[in-house]
This record gives C-alpha cells, sequence and structure tokens, in this order.
C-alpha cells in the first residue's frame, strides 16, 4: 500500500481515460479506488450492476455452449470409452470363463485317459506277470524233470558200476588171499578152498 | 498492479458492444469465462480424443470427473435424476475450471461475480422448478408438505419449507461468491503485507517472512476450495434436483 499507491493510480488512469474527460475533475478528487470503479458508482466492484447484464449475457453464451459441447460431444464420447471398457471387461471375463471351462474339461479328460491307461498298464503287467510265472514254472518243470531223469539215469549207473565193483572185489581178494597165504604158508591152497574161506567170512 | 484487494474483481471492458441501450460490452470477466469454457473442454476433448481402452494418466482424469458427478448424481437423486446429468457435469467442471483459473495470479476469477454464481444458482432452481411442476404438476406442491407432520404444526413447517426453498438460490450463490472473493481477498492482503514489510528494510524483510508463510499456506487452502466449493456446488445441485424428481419422498 506503502509503495505501490502510485503505480496503481498510473495503471488504472489508462482505464479511465475515456472517462476523465466526461468527469475530469469529480474523478481527480478521489483515491485509486475511485479511479478504478471508472463507472461513478464508487461501489465494491462484484456488486457493480453496470456490468451484469454484459456478464449475464457472456455466461449465457459460453456457458450455453460448454454445456451443448458437454452434452454432445464429451460426455458420448467419455460414456461410450466406459461402456466399451465395460464390455471388454465383460467379454474378457466370458471368454475366460469358457477358457477355464475348456481347460476344467481338458484336464478331466486327461484324468480319466491317465486312469485308463494305468489300469491298462496294470492289467498288461498282470497278464505278462502271469505268462512270465507259468513259463518260469513250466520250464523249471521241465529241467526238473530233465534233471530227475539223469539223476535217476547216473544212479542206476552207480549202482550198476557199484555192484560190478563189489563183484571184483571177490575175485582180488581170493587173488590176494591166493598170493598171501602161498607167501605165509608156501603151500598152494585151491582156488575152491578160497573161494570156501570168503564165502564164510562174507557170512559174517 | 494495484494493492488495493478489489482491484483484482474490477470488471474491465475490451471489446464494448451495447445492443438496445444496454451495455454487453465484452469484457475481461468474458474472456475467462470463454477461457474457463475453453480450458475445460479443450482438456476434456484431448485427453479423451484417443479413446484409449486402456487410458492414459490424463484420459484417467476425465473419465474420475465424469464417474465423480455420475456416482454423485445417483446417490443424490437416483436413476431418474440421470438425465440431468449434462447439467450438473457442465456445473462442476465450469465452476471447477474458474475457480482453479481463478487461482492463477493476474487471472480474474469468473465465479467471484455475485451475478454469475446467481445466475448459475437460478439456472438450477429453474430447472428444478419447471421440471418439478412439468413432471408433476401441483403434485410437486407436496414438497412443501413433508410427510407425518402434526396437522397443528403443518401451517409453520409449511412455511419454513417454503422459506428454505426460496433461499436456496440466494445461499448456493453467495456460499460460492464469498468463498471465492474472501479468498482471494485474504490472499491480496498477506500478499500485500510481504510487500509492504519488506519496504522497511532488513527488520521489515524479516518480519514479512510471516505473512509469506500465510500466503503460501492460504494458496494451498485456495486450491482446496476451489475444488470443494465445485463439489458442493454440484452436491446441492442434486439434491435439489432430487426434489424435482421425488417431490414427495424424502
Amino acid at each position: 500500500m506503502f509503495v505501490t499507491a502510485a503505480y496503481a493510480q498510473s495503471s488504472t488512469t489508462e482505464g479511465a481515460e475515456a472517462h476523465d474527460a466526461a468527469a475530469a475533475g469529480e474523478v481527480h478528487t478521489e483515491t485509486g479506488v475511485a479511479h478504478e470503479a471508472d463507472h461513478g458508482a464508487g461501489v465494491f466492484p462484484p456488486f457493480d450492476t453496470t456490468h451484469f447484464a454484459s456478464q449475464l449475457l457472456w455466461l449465457a453464451i459460453t456457458f450455453g455452449l460448454f454445456y451443448l459441447l458437454m452434452s454432445k460431444v464429451i460426455i458420448p464420447r467419455i460414456g461410450g470409452i466406459l461402456e466399451t471398457r465395460h464390455d471388454r471387461i465383460a467379454q474378457d471375463l466370458d471368454e475366460a470363463s469358457r477358457l477355464k471351462g475348456e481347460a476344467d474339461a481338458a484336464i478331466a479328460a486327461y484324468e480319466q485317459e491317465l486312469a485308463s491307461a494305468r489300469a491298462k498298464g496294470h492289467s498288461i503287467a498282470d497278464t505278462a506277470r502271469e505268462a512270465a510265472k507259468s513259463k518260469a514254472k513250466a520250464d523249471r518243470d521241465g529241467v526238473e524233470a530233465g534233471l530227475a531223469k539223469k539223476i535217476a539215469a547216473a544212479e542206476a549207473r552207480i549202482a550198476d558200476i557199484k555192484s560190478k565193483a563189489l563183484a571184483d572185489v571177490g575175485a582180488i581178494a581170493e587173488e590176494t588171499a591166493t598170493a598171501v597165504v602161498k607167501q605165509l604158508i608156501g603151500g598152494t591152497v585151491t582156488k575152491a578152498e578160497i573161494a570156501a574161506a570168503f564165502k564164510a567170512s562174507a557170512g559174517n | 498492479m494495484s494493492n488495493d484487494p478489489t482491484h483484482q474483481f474490477l470488471v474491465n471492458k475490451i471489446v464494448p458492444l451495447e445492443i438496445g441501450g444496454i451495455d454487453f460490452s465484452f469484457t475481461n470477466a468474458s474472456l475467462f469465462m470463454v477461457a474457463t469454457v475453453g480450458a475445460a473442454a479443450g482438456f476434456l476433448y484431448l485427453t479423451t480424443s484417443q479413446r484409449g481402452l486402456i487410458p492414459t494418466r490424463m484420459q484417467s482424469v476425465s473419465e474420475m470427473s465424469y464417474e465423480f458427478i455420475a456416482s454423485m448424481l445417483r446417490e443424490g437423486a437416483g436413476s431418474h435424476g440421470m438425465k440431468f446429468f449434462p447439467m450438473v457435469f457442465s456445473l462442476f467442471m465450469f465452476i471447477l475450471t474458474a475457480n482453479l483459473l481463478g487461482m492463477v495470479p493476474y487471472f480474474f476469477t469468473v465465479t467471484s461475480q455475485i451475478i454469475v454464481t446467481f445466475a448459475l444458482a437460478v439456472f438450477v432452481i429453474g430447472t428444478v422448478l419447471l421440471y418439478g411442476f412439468y413432471k408433476h404438476g401441483f403434485g410437486f406442491l407436496k414438497l412443501f408438505v413433508p410427510q407425518g407432520v402434526p396437522g397443528a404444526l403443518l401451517p409453520l413447517v409449511v412455511a419454513i419449507e417454503i422459506i428454505s426453498f426460496l433461499s436456496r438460490p440466494i445461499s448456493l450463490s453467495v456460499r460460492l461468491f464469498a468463498n471465492m472473493l474472501a479468498g482471494h481477498i485474504t490472499l491480496k492482503v498477506f500478499a500485500g503485507f510481504v510487500a509492504s514489510l519488506s519496504a522497511f528494510g532488513a527488520l521489515g524483510i524479516g518480519g514479512a517472512i510471516l505473512p509469506l508463510i500465510m500466503t503460501v499456506a492460504l494458496t494451498g487452502l485456495e486450491f482446496l476450495v476451489a475444488f470443494l466449493q465445485a463439489y458442493v456446488f454440484a452436491v446441492l445441485t442434486c439434491m435439489y434436483l432430487n426434489d424435482a424428481v421425488h417431490p414427495g419422498g424424502h
């Protein structure tokens, strides 16, 4: 207020110049406020009625234009954007739920397939195991039968050899006894005697 | 610039115009009305020109203001009130933009003129009256007769209701006008203190810090008030429109 009083006067007198000519004496007697209220009313500017008509007219023009712009251009546009987005989101949600359904169906099919495959695998394994078991049993049976036959043949041969050997043992013992007797006694012993003696010992 | 705090509210002729003896000059107030419309419409138009499915930041601002007013009106006046959406949206955007533009230094504040806010309020109340009588005929007068009031009290209550209805355009316009006017004057006065005090040398400059802080804080407050008053105007418009749409049911 101290610095700019003169400055204010100079800036506002420009606007008041037109009036100055008409009401020169009146204007210059007042301070800055009177200069500013150059319509002679000297009232608080917002209550200055001289401009009410102009303000109303221009408000009607500008606000009317603004209202038209809003209702014809902006609101349909933003509404359209929001609606498109809303539709798009709903559509995407539908698509997502549809895809989820498909995925669920695929999972179910997969599970079913897996179960049947597993069952099939089990049955294949079972039959294979059964077949292998029966084959192994048959093989073992065959092998066992062969072995038993061989064992029987071997046993028969052993018995044969044994009996043959045992028969030979008698003859060898008789010869040995003859020789031993000859050496010990010096006489000869008939074969028949030796055999008799053997028989006697063998009978014990 | 003058240090007189009311200087900023002066209306100056830019293009003199007189029709039928009435002064319709294009003034600085008219200029800022045009600027308000240009800024608000331009912002809304340009930010939404992409029509992006995924909005940019600025497009979200436009969409948010749309949805803000739409939900306000739906809550205030129900789905029947949505036919007034362009009106409430225009009012809100116009007042908000005018208030915010007024915050720019040296700019004229359109809403600090009582005639402007009064015209807007009369527009709202006029719409309420016209639509109320058009839609409900004399049934609209039920607005002044609240239900469930004892017979003895009824004349008094009706009188109070009528007075409160008549005071609406005044309270609606004075609230906005006074807020903008007082805020700008306060800002100007405190900012004036800064200039005056700093003229007194070092001590004055030290003393000027306090009003400077005050000016900064008030500027923040004024931005809040600028938004808040536009919001209040829009909310009250919704409430009054609700009376026009549903006069009987409060």
